[in-house]
């Protein structure tokens, strides 16, 4: 109970922080498309695993379309599966 | 008939003229079968993100058909077979863009990046890992 207070006040409102919106939806969102390697990147971390959507605040729709191009992409080599240079 | 579109990375070490003609062999294929080639874009020599059959780069050429079933499958057989391409993946579109893919686009604003460049792009400029070749 105390833990679980702890959290929403730490994560909910550190200085009445609104939730952000999707990045992906709204009047000139970008396309999420497997070739877009410069947007996909934006999504995945330092080691090039996709960044849950809790952090990016991707929806949970656009999420899997994102998943899905990011694998993509991968496939083809335009990104990496594990990217171990840093 | 249906829209797809197909991507193909081959070999670094055959020409870029070779690659046109491979891809032409492949275009006939469809066109054989009663399907068209609605647009062609040549990425260029890019490298790969690892390393594909001992490769370290590869020619990628994207083309946007449309085909029935059949003669995609064959099209697909085809390469599969062809040593000379490292990979190759086709997925179903609902529409060809008419526009040049990003990829394109990302070309002629400033010469070929084959290389990956900072991934993350936060509003706040981060001159962190700038250097990074």
């Amino acid at each position: 109970m105390t833990q679980l207070e702890i959290t929403r006040s730490a994560v909910r409102r550190p200085y009445g922080r609104r939730r952000k919106s999707c990045p992906f939806s709204g009047p000139n969102a970008p396309k999420i498309d497997y070739k877009d390697t410069k947007l996909l990147g934006r999504f995945t971390s330092e080691r090039g695993k996709i960044v849950p959507s809790r952090i990016s605040a991707v929806s949970a729709k656009k999420q899997r379309e994102l998943a899905v191009a990011i694998k993509r992409a991968r496939y083809l080599a335009l990104m990496p599966y594990v990217d171990m240079q840093r | 008939m249906r829209l797809y579109e197909s991507v193909l990375i081959a070999r670094q070490d055959i020409s870029t003229a070779q690659v046109e003609t491979l891809v032409d062999e492949f275009s006939k294929i469809i066109e054989n079968g009663g399907g068209s080639i609605k647009k062609r874009e040549y990425w260029g020599l890019r490298s790969l993100a690892y390393r594909i059959k001992k490769n370290r780069k590869g020619h990628y050429v994207m083309l946007n058909l449309e085909a029935d079933s059949a003669t995609l499958n064959e099209y697909e057989r085809i390469m599969g077979l062809n040593e000379d391409i490292l990979r190759f993946m086709t997925i179903r579109i609902e529409e060809v863009d008419e526009e040049p893919s990003i990829m394109m686009q990302a070309k002629s604003e400033r010469g070929d990046r084959g290389d990956r460049r900072d991934r993350r792009e936060q509003p706040a400029q981060n001159a962190s890992k700038s250097e990074e070749a």
